[in-house]
Parts: structure tokens; C-alpha cells; sequence
């Protein structure tokens, strides 16, 4: 759905992304790792053209980004970065209702249908009896979801998250995974993930990328990738890699001596 | 939003009430029908259009703050602390100067340097991490203070007779008003409340963050040039016929804010009305309360602006 080819990324004379390709396939999660700077954040807006690449393209459902319009790229990717603060009395649901923003008119309130489309998802962010709340007054986690509800209301096929679960709690953070898989299982959404818990990915990825210093060192089935080599190489820390004890995915036991 | 239809209707009866309350009360009461000629004649050459060109400024600066604040992400943007209103007055002091005669030689050169005073400020106020509510209003006080220096020098230039009402006029000053000096800033008005509330939509997504407003789909760098050069107009074309009225960009939105909600789509067209009753309210007590002497009106609207703008800065 969403291909990076041979992606270029320079801010100034700094070499961010060098020769980045990768695949987000429809009904799977992606979950992109590595260091600080490596370019992760970078990646991810170039995926959605907030930058653009010195070479390489980013095509969405086959065409080249650089021919959608800002319109056409939001009702397709959706973002949910690191958050945001307002200092406006914002409630809930305005700010739900932004997601909306690429499907009506520029000018004009949002139809029964976007409405009702904000409420659900707020449903299932677990935001119930928020509707009137305001954004300033909620704490980072509430916030956070607040934020995710967004994007899942502009119903985008593509969800690219950037450390969306750095201020949740365990259930929340299971509620976002949740969500987040069933909208690649249920409506052939595809995500790409940016996280730093090395066994939150190992459970929830379908595939993994590994990145250091703008360069792609591993990309693959997430079992295949996630080897003590690979996490050596990327973070320079020793890990052990196992089995989990409940299903087939891996378990990562970081040690430090 | 429960009760919205009540509060709008409270402002739409207010506007009439108090833009006739301006015509009426002044140095002299004046009745409505039924004068005599000279009263007849004061109501309609002097003080209807000074009510007319205060509800045009009140309207403009009210409307300018509000996006402005939107566009910034900044409460505290007002286009007189940024020095928009300063780049303006400064326009149309040199327009007096240099291009004595020709009418449009005012609105366009105080455009102009609205539009100079502004491109500067948001240059300085942007840094690597994004802009802060005190780098913003910092570079305003170093616009504003730059820009009152040159009008200053300006003013040397001027004979003594016309120093005082140009002391005045900086304040922000209605008394000017002639017949016809309120067309032009009705005009701009009207026009630049449906322009921007025209935007108001993207300025709701903005209002949250540039990079969100350009995730989900706004053409945010259309939307900041609309946004300036709207303000720009408003605010240039205001402060030549009225002067710099101070803080009524941050009195009005604020209180809108607080009453209506935070959406633009209703935050821009009241602010209009509000704007436009403030103004007029306030200058109908700077024409009464010393009567028969007068205050500028600016000097009304700065002593309620700058407690509020104290009371916004600690909470920030």
C-alpha cells in the first residue's frame, strides 16, 4: 500500500536516510526500531511528505506521492506523532473532528456522518464521557489517546505511529496495539510503528526494520529479525533471544553487565 | 454547545444598542428625531461616522487578533504588541510626509508596513525548536519599540500644531472621522471577516500545530499567506484612519474564547461583532467621560487590555 524506494534524505550537509526501501503491505503492522537519530522520525515524514527526499520516491497505492494532494495523502495516511499541546480551550471533540478535516468542503461544519464517525471512534479509545472534556486539561496518556482517536477517525488505510505508547499505561498500551491490529486485521489497514520496547514489537509486529544512522541494517519477518546479532548491531547492548513462554514469538532479555 | 443561540442573539441586539447609544451620548446628548439642524447635522457628519469608523476598527483589530492567535498558536498575539499596528502607523506617517494629497497614499503605505512588521517579527520569532509564546512577544516589543523610534523622528518633522493630534492618532484616535472615512474600513471589514472565516476551519486544525494541520490535509502554507495578509489589510487599513487602538485583538478573542468555545468558525465572525461593540463602547466613554474634553480612545481599550495581558502571561 505504502512503498519507500531508495529513499535520500539530507538536512543540510547531514546525510538522515541513505537508500531506505520498504514495504508496508496491507493487514500489517510494520514496526521500524533503532537508536536516537537514526532517522526513524525522519522516515516517517517522508513517508507522508512532510519532507521530501533528495532522491527516491514514496508511492502511495502505486502513484508517487508527489502528485496527491495534501487532501488526497490525508484521507490515505494518517499521523499520530509525539504529542502535542494546545493552549486554547479545545474540547475533545473539536479536536476528534479534525480528522475529518480532508473529507468536507474548506469551509463548513462537519455532517451528522463525521460526527458520528468521531464519536465511535472515541468508543474505542476508551474516551467514552470525554466528548466535552478540554484537550488542556487531561493528562499525557489521556491525551495521547485523544490524539489516536484522530487518526483512526480519518479512517486512513495507512496509520504511521510514532512512540504511541510512550505515556500509556499497560492497559492502554494494550488498548492501542489492540486497536491498531484490528485495524490492519479487520480493515485491511496497513501501520507502520515507531517504538523503543523491544518486546512490545517483538508481540505485535509483523514485520521489523532495524535502523542505524539513516540506513536500513535489517528488514523482515519479525522473528527472523529480531536475533541478539541484530540487536547488537543496531543498539551495541547484548541481549538474549528466546522463545516467549506463551506463543511463538520472541522474548528479548536485555544484560548488563 | 448548549445556549449558543441565546448568547449570539444577546450580541446581535447589543451591536445596534450600543452603536446607537454612540450617536446619542457624547459632550452633548443628543435626541435621535426631532432636533434642530445643528443637532441634525452633528449626528449625521460627525458622530455617525465616528461610530461607523469605531465598529470598522473595532471589528478589524478583533478579527486580525483572533486568527493571528490561530495561526501562531499564541493567545497572546495581538497585532499592537507585535507591532503590526506600529508598521502600519509608521506607513501612513510617511505617506503624510511624502505623498500629501493622494488618498490612497494612507491605507496602502500603512498596509505595507503592516505587512513588513509582520514578515519580521515571524522571522524572529521562529527558532530550530519551534516558537515560543516569549520569543513571539519579545520580538513584538523589539518591533514595536523599533518602529516607535522611527516615528518619533518622524514626528520632529512635523509643526507643533499637528504634533498633538498625531499624539492622539498613535493612541489610537476616532475624533478624526470624517463623512466618508469609514467606507474604506467597513469595507475591509466585512471583507476580511468572510475571508477569514472562510479559513477558520484550517485554522482549527492549525491552532493545534502546523505539522498536524499539515498531516491531515491543510495546505498550510496557502493558509498562513491568506491569514497574514488579511491581517495585515484589516490592521493597515484601520490604524490610517483610527490610529493604533491597543489590545483590542486580545480583549475581544479572549473574551469569545471564554464564552463561545475555542472554534473559529464562531470565534471569527463574533469577534467582528464584539470587536465592534468594544470599540465603540469604549470611545463613547472617552468622548464622556472628561466631557467636554476627550480621551483617545486607545487609552481606554490599554487600560483594560494591559491587566488581561498580565493575568494571560502568568497563566502561559
Amino acid at each position: 500500500m505504502l512503498e519507500a524506494r531508495n529513499i535520500f534524505l539530507s538536512y543540510g550537509d547531514r546525510e538522515v536516510l541513505r537508500d531506505v526501501s520498504l514495504n508496508l503491505s496491507a493487514g500489517k503492522i510494520t514496526v521500524v526500531m533503532g537508536p536516537n537519530g537514526a532517522g526513524k522520525t525522519t522516515l516517517l515524514k517522508a513517508l507522508n511528505s512532510t519532507l521530501s527526499p533528495a532522491s527516491g520516491s514514496v508511492l502511495v497505492e502505486g502513484r508517487d506521492i508527489v502528485d496527491l494532494s495534501r487532501r488526497e495523502i490525508a484521507k490515505k495516511i494518517a499521523v499520530v506523532a509525539q504529542e502535542n499541546e494546545t493552549r486554547f480551550p479545545v474540547s475533545v471533540t473539536e479536536f476528534v473532528l479534525g480528522g475529518r478535516y480532508a473529507y468536507g468542503k474548506s469551509f463548513g461544519w462537519e455532517t451528522a456522518d463525521d460526527r458520528r464517525i468521531a464519536m465511535e471512534c472515541l468508543r474505542l479509545c476508551d474516551l467514552d464521557g470525554y466528548e466535552d472534556r478540554l484537550l488542556n486539561e487531561l493528562s499525557g496518556g489521556e491525551r495521547q489517546r485523544v490524539v489516536l482517536a484522530r487518526a483512526v477517525a480519518s479512517q486512513a488505510g495507512i496509520l504511521l505511529l510514532d512512540e504511541p505508547t510512550a505515556n500509556l499505561d499497560l492497559a492502554h498500551q494494550a488498548m492501542m496495539i489492540r486497536l491498531v491490529r484490528e485495524r490492519c486485521t479487520g480493515c485491511g489497514a496497513s501501520a507502520l510503528v515507531i517504538t523503543h520496547d523491544l518486546n512490545l514489537a517483538s508481540e505485535f509486529a509483523d514485520d521489523l526494520v532495524f535502523m542505524k544512522s539513516g540506513r536500513i541494517i535489517a528488514q523482515g519477518a519479525v522473528n527472523d529479525v529480531m536475533t541478539s546479532e541484530n540487536i547488537r548491531t543496531v543498539f551495541g547492548v547484548d541481549a538474549r533471544v528466546d522463545s516467549s513462554p506463551v506463543g511463538d514469538s520472541r522474548r528479548v532479555t536485555l544484560i548488563f553487565d | 454547545m448548549k445556549g449558543i443561540g441565546t448568547k449570539i442573539g444577546i450580541v446581535l441586539i447589543a451591536l445596534p444598542a450600543v452603536l446607537l447609544a454612540g450617536l446619542l451620548l457624547g459632550s452633548e446628548n443628543l435626541p435621535l428625531l426631532g432636533g434642530s439642524d445643528l443637532q441634525q447635522a452633528i449626528l449625521l457628519e460627525i458622530r455617525l461616522p465616528r461610530v461607523l469608523l469605531g465598529a470598522a476598527v473595532g471589528a478589524s483589530l478583533a478579527v486580525a487578533g483572533a486568527a493571528l492567535q490561530s495561526l501562531l498558536r499564541n493567545p497572546l498575539a495581538e497585532p499592537y504588541l507585535l507591532g503590526v499596528s506600529n508598521g502600519a502607523a509608521l506607513g501612513t506617517m510617511l505617506a503624510i510626509v511624502l505623498f500629501t494629497g493622494f488618498f490612497w497614499a494612507g491605507p496602502i503605505m500603512a498596509f505595507a508596513g503592516a505587512v513588513i512588521a509582520t514578515a519580521t517579527v515571524y522571522r524572529m520569532a521562529q527558532s530550530k525548536v519551534g516558537m515560543s509564546v516569549e520569543r513571539l512577544v519579545l520580538s513584538g516589543i523589539i518591533v514595536t519599540t523599533m518602529l516607535s523610534s522611527a516615528i518619533v523622528l518622524l514626528t520632529t518633522l512635523l509643526d507643533a500644531t499637528k504634533l498633538r493630534s498625531f499624539t492622539f492618532w498613535l493612541l489610537g484616535d476616532l475624533s478624526q472621522a470624517t463623512p466618508g472615512s469609514y467606507i474604506l474600513p467597513l469595507v475591509f471589514a466585512v471583507l476580511g471577516t468572510i475571508i477569514l472565516t472562510f479559513n477558520a476551519k484550517a485554522l482549527n486544525l492549525l491552532m493545534l500545530g502546523e505539522r498536524d494541520a499539515f498531516d491531515f490535509g491543510v495546505d498550510v502554507s496557502k493558509v498562513r499567506l491568506v491569514v497574514f495578509a488579511c491581517a495585515a489589510a484589516l490592521v493597515g487599513v484601520s490604524v490610517a484612519a483610527g490610529g493604533s487602538v491597543g489590545y483590542v485583538g486580545l480583549i475581544v478573542p479572549h473574551l469569545v474564547r471564554m464564552t463561545f468555545g475555542s472554534d473559529n468558525r464562531r470565534v471569527i465572525p463574533i469577534s467582528a461583532l464584539v470587536g465592534a461593540i468594544f470599540v465603540v463602547l469604549a470611545d463613547t466613554v472617552a468622548r464622556t467621560v472628561i466631557a467636554p474634553r476627550e480621551l483617545p480612545v486607545g487609552a481606554i481599550t490599554a487600560l483594560i487590555g494591559a491587566p488581561l495581558f498580565i493575568y494571560l502571561l502568568k497563566r502561559s
